[in-house]
């Protein structure tokens, strides 16, 4: 008795539970229970939204536009002309980038017409041969930063050639080169804005909340309808979902500059804007660049989605791969986005890293140097072309474009390691498989599907309230209320429940795994490392070996998002004990304390609310990874919303869904962070 | 006679508030208005405003380094922020180099403070992506000065400083005493007349606190600006100011010389600062010297009048006749007793007050 007094929280906890278990067994299953199912009152909603998106896009004030076809003004509504305007614009820049690698006459045309390309058939873009751009590559890697990026850019470059992947390649980088810079931009102004304008970071704050928990799919139905489908399509659901995290860390930088470098940038009497983009912005640097980093991230993870509304490159080639089961393709390609994303990480790096010489006293040639031989390079990269086109004289000249699928491929290899790994482990494999089905996935299924709305309401909100107070319960009961009364509930709960699996899995997997990291300085710098490589994957790649191995059932999509969520959990886990602070490690030995005491009463406590932030990533990235796992089948919101991509009612059911998968990680967000900021305060950490 | 007349010429106030408020808090305008200039910092409290500065009138001379001591929260930085209007003061006149400082609008401000002020900071304020040369060209160059002028006067800075070869480096490669070296060189880059100091030597070691005062009062030996100097140091403060200003919650306890503060303390609170000084460390030669007397015999040593008493303490107990005090032109203008050094020295504090 004594003890609940003390621990009125557990108190709450055991009635909580008591509650909801009682709700559980006594409210009956029936439709007409609204205890048990609310009704569907939002069922209207993705009709309205639809409705109102075509009215905005068909109908919404007309304007007259001249039509040269037939020589007359038209009625077009304003609308669908902007779009159409911004598509166009899109197009224009994204075919100019990707012929100034690749060769090609779309710019031309742009600017002339197709009669005229028929007539001057010279009139083409050339190519640039892959040694240039490799030598290039190498020359950038070198001036940025040594021998090392040189290395790593060249091998990169080299590896997306050889293997026959140049063109796929190139498309995606050049849609990466126009959707990061956009992003990047679009991101600091609002960025700046906010930390401008109060009313600004309000009214940004829960718009960026949900956007940054929206899955990537959800972006897609409604870019296609106001966009249409094709490459311009794709870089803009990019941007639109890369710009989120840019606006964040943009803002968060500009907040975190000292008072006292301000103070000294006003006192050398800088004008505004030289505060801002001489002072503010340049000592944000750190938190702003990291900001780069996620969108190029970003847009490489988007990709392989983006290619579901006709993005080309190494995207759609993966998915076809896949569909296909051609598995070790799929690898091949897998590793070309991975290299690519790892290469424009290091470099953007160096490149904002660098800094001038006010000194040197340098000759025309020293100074000149790195544009001499990037010269040079693209003179011998034409004449190896040259020389190519004479000793390749049938077929293909490798020395100008290695032609898709023409280059060294290892596919064969890896499909072969795939099947004997089917061949060897096959029944064990099925064994693990089945008994993950049949004696765990199916019955927590039915378990939550089995909850009646009631419980669940109590259940979470009550969860909220113990932790983060009422306000917070409030907010969660809304964010559920809206899944509730939407026609996707049951499906809602599929969702939750592989979730929830898999964070329970990463969790343990991924506290486990850093606290024994954490417990040396060189392990835990080795783990960091470890998670900063696996992050850079964009989220797809988990799913090629898993594929691999357990072919397309909900086990492959657990497994995938349990390796990708294990990530965030680790690193947090990690982070929080190593900065529990030395004078508590050395009080603690000096208190006499074990190895294990110490970690059990000194570390864990310090470090709790930290790993709890890394829950929180693990729920959201759990989220994405169920959600892109609908791509080899799930019967959750996933599926649906990739049903809505390719349906021209879509727009509303898509975007509703969206939401729904978002409030169910903010529901969480919510709790945990609250409750992790408040007892962060309480250890005094802030 | 000579030295007063100096001394007039020198009154030439640079900075003068009048009755300066900084009162924090929503509507602290108007609540200071219907209170007719009478703040009491306790009841505005409890109405929920934080009195930062409460009827603050100063002069800052040209050419004086004025020090504004306080321990923290007594509103010194708050009164040094008004004056450099990086927060505007709630009420009251701030007249900088003849200009009212309030009424200045946004272009003019950044004038005055592109060519006129100076200002350094406790925590150094450095822009971390800037070496240390760019750092201290960086108010050339907001001005709008070529890079090469900049850099070439950022350089003379950095020599300046006593910073050589490290003007590559960047702000975080540098110990705590270079960074302000490069705040203080930063400062000094565009020449202005007035020089702000913050708290300059806090976050330093106290060795290293006790080089970079001398190293300060070199400098300013030689460029002679007007300064206000902010500290919570006492021992700092007697050091290096010509007048003390010191503060408590918001307002100006006294406004002294150091040998006038350590010899008349105004309040109680100036008093307990005062008790644990060593006076020969304060008082000059000058405060404690009698009028010259034709008749006494004198020593040979000459004594220049603004030496401290524990400069030239050994030296007189050496001589067994008195010694004769002499201005900075060699006139003798008083006489020193060995007996006097003693006690100021050891004890007889009302004699020594006596002599004033």
């Amino acid at each position: 008795m004594d003890y609940l007094t003390k621990h009125p929280k557990t108190v709450q906890f055991i009635i909580l539970l008591a509650v909801f278990f009682a709700l559980c067994f006594a409210v009956s299953p029936s439709e007409s229970n609204i205890l048990w199912r609310l009704p569907p009152l939002l069922k209207q909603l993705p009709y309205i939204v639809n409705d109102s998106v075509r009215y905005l896009m068909f109908d919404w004030m007309p304007i007259q536009v001249y039509d040269a076809l037939i020589d007359d003004y038209e009625e077009k509504p304003l609308f669908r002309e902007m779009t159409r305007t911004v598509s166009s614009a899109f197009l224009l820049v994204i075919n100019f980038i990707r012929e100034i690698f690749l060769g090609g006459n779309k710019t031309i045309v742009a600017f002339t017409s197709w009669d005229f390309i028929n007539e001057n058939p010279w009139a083409r873009w050339p190519a640039l041969p892959w040694t240039v751009i490799v030598g290039w590559a190498i020359l950038l890697g070198y001036k940025l930063h040594g021998k090392g990026l040189a290395v790593l850019a060249g091998v990169c470059t080299l590896y997306l050639a050889v293997f026959g992947q140049w063109k796929p390649s190139m498309e995606t980088l050049s849609f990466v080169l126009i959707a990061a810079p956009v992003s990047v931009l679009l991101g600091l102004v609002l960025g700046i804005w906010a930390f401008k304008r109060k009313y600004a970071e309000t009214l940004l704050n829960p718009l960026l909340n949900v956007a940054q928990t929206m899955p990537h799919y959800s972006y897609l139905v409604p870019v296609i309808v106001l966009f249409g489908v094709g490459d311009h399509a794709a870089a803009i659901a990019t941007i639109v979902f890369a710009t989120p995290p840019m606006v964040r860390l943009t803002l968060l930088g500009l907040q975190k500059v000292p008072a006292d470098v301000v103070d000294a940038g006003m006192m050398s009497g800088c004008t505004a804007f030289q505060l801002m983009f001489r002072v503010l912005i340049p000592t944000a640097r750190r938190d702003i660049l990291i900001g780069v980093n996620q969108v190029v991230m970003q847009c490489l993870a988007m990709t392989v989605i983006a290619s579901f509304i006709g993005a080309q490159g190494l995207g759609s080639n993966l998915m076809i791969a896949l569909n296909s089961l051609r598995v070790g393709t799929g690898i091949e390609i897998g590793v070309c986005i991975v290299l690519i994303a790892v290469a424009l990480d290091k470099m953007s790096l160096a490149w904002a890293n660098k800094q001038t010489d006010y000194f040197a006293d340098l000759s025309f040639f020293q100074r000149h140097k790195f544009a001499l031989f990037a010269a040079i390079v693209f003179v011998v990269g034409v004449i190896l072309a040259y020389i190519g086109a004479l000793v390749f004289r049938d077929g293909f000249n490798y020395l100008y474009i290695v032609p898709h699928n023409k280059g060294v491929t290892t596919a064969p290899f890896w499909q072969a390691t795939v099947d004997w790994i089917w061949d060897t482990f096959f029944y064990m494999l099925r064994t693990f498989n089945e008994f993950l089905i049949t004696s765990v996935l199916v019955p927590m299924k039915n378990m939550y599907l089995a909850m009646p709305v009631a419980a669940t309401f109590v259940l979470m909100m009550g969860i909220g309230y113990i932790l983060a107070g009422i306000r917070q319960a409030l907010i969660i009961g809304a964010f559920l209320l809206f899944i509730a009364l939407s026609e996707y509930w049951d499906r809602a709960l599929i969702t939750a429940y592989i979730a929830s699996f898999a964070v329970i899995v990463s969790a343990v997997f991924g506290i486990t795994l850093g606290s024994i990291c954490a417990q040396n300085a060189t392990a835990s710098k080795v783990i960091l490392l470890i998670c900063d490589f696996f992050q850079t994957f964009p989220s797809f790649i988990y799913l090629i070996p898993v594929i691999m191995l357990f072919g397309i059932t909900d086990t492959s999509v657990i497994i995938a998002t349990i390796v990708y969520a294990t990530i965030p959990a680790t690193r947090y886990t990690v982070e929080g004990l190593r900065s529990v602070p030395q004078v508590l490690h050395d009080a603690g030995s000096m208190l006499g304390v074990s190895r294990l005491q110490r970690w059990v009463s000194i570390e864990v406590p310090l470090a709790f609310p930290h790993i709890m932030l890394g829950i929180n990533q693990t729920v959201i990235f759990a989220l994405f990874m169920v959600i892109i796992g609908a791509f080899i089948g799930t019967t959750d919101l996933g599926q649906l919303i990739l049903k809505a991509i390719s349906d021209p009612q879509g727009t509303g059911i898509g975007l509703t869904l969206g939401l729904c998968v978002a409030f169910i990680g903010l529901a969480v967000d919510q709790i945990i962070r609250t409750w992790a900021n408040e007892r962060k305060k309480a250890l005094g950490l802030d | 006679m000579t030295v007063n007349v100096q001394q007039e010429d020198a009154r030439h106030a640079v900075i003068r508030c009048e009755s300066v408020y900084k009162i924090f808090g929503s509507n602290a305008a108007s609540v200071l208005e219907s209170s007719n200039g009478v703040v009491d910092s306790k009841k505005f409290l409890e109405a929920g405003l934080i009195v930062g500065v409460n009827n603050v009138s100063l002069e800052v001379y040209q050419g004086e380094l004025l020090v504004i001591m306080g321990l923290s929260g007594s509103g010194k930085s708050t009164l040094l922020r008004c004056i450099s209007r990086l927060t505007d003061a709630t009420a009251g006149k701030i007249i900088v180099d003849g200009q009212d400082l309030l009424a200045l609008n946004h272009k003019q401000l950044i004038e005055l403070r592109r060519n006129k002020m100076g200002m350094v900071f406790q925590s150094f304020g450095l822009l971390p992506h800037k070496t240390v040369l760019e750092n201290i060209a960086f108010p050339l160059q907001v001005k709008g000065s070529s890079t090469r002028d900049s850099i070439s006067r950022a350089m003379e800075m950095v020599k300046l400083v006593g910073l050589d070869g490290r003007e590559n480096y960047f702000p975080r490669e540098l110990s705590g005493g270079q960074q302000q070296r490069v705040g203080i060189a930063r400062s000094l880059a565009v020449e202005p007349d007035i020089w702000f100091l913050d708290e300059p030597f806090s976050a330093l070691d106290p060795l290293i606190r006790k080089e970079m005062q001398d190293e300060f009062l070199r400098l300013q030996a030689v460029l002679g600006k007007t300064i206000l100097f902010v500290t919570h140091d006492f021992d700092e403060a007697l050091r290096l100011a010509d007048r003390i200003a010191i503060m408590k919650d918001g307002v100006v306890e006294q406004l002294d010389t150091p040998a006038n503060i350590v010899l008349h303390p105004a309040t109680e609170y100036v008093r307990k600062f005062t008790e644990d000084v060593p006076r020969e460390k304060v008082l000059r030669v000058e405060s404690v010297m009698d009028a010259p007397d034709p008749d006494e015999v004198l020593g040979d040593l000459r004594i220049p009048m603004d030496a401290l008493v524990d400069s030239v303490a050994e030296q007189i107990l050496g001589e067994e006749k008195p010694v004769a005090v002499v201005d900075s032109n060699g006139n003798m203008v008083g006489t020193l007793h060995s007996s006097h050094v003693i006690k100021v020295l050891f004890g007889g504090r009302s004699e020594a007050t006596d002599q004033q």
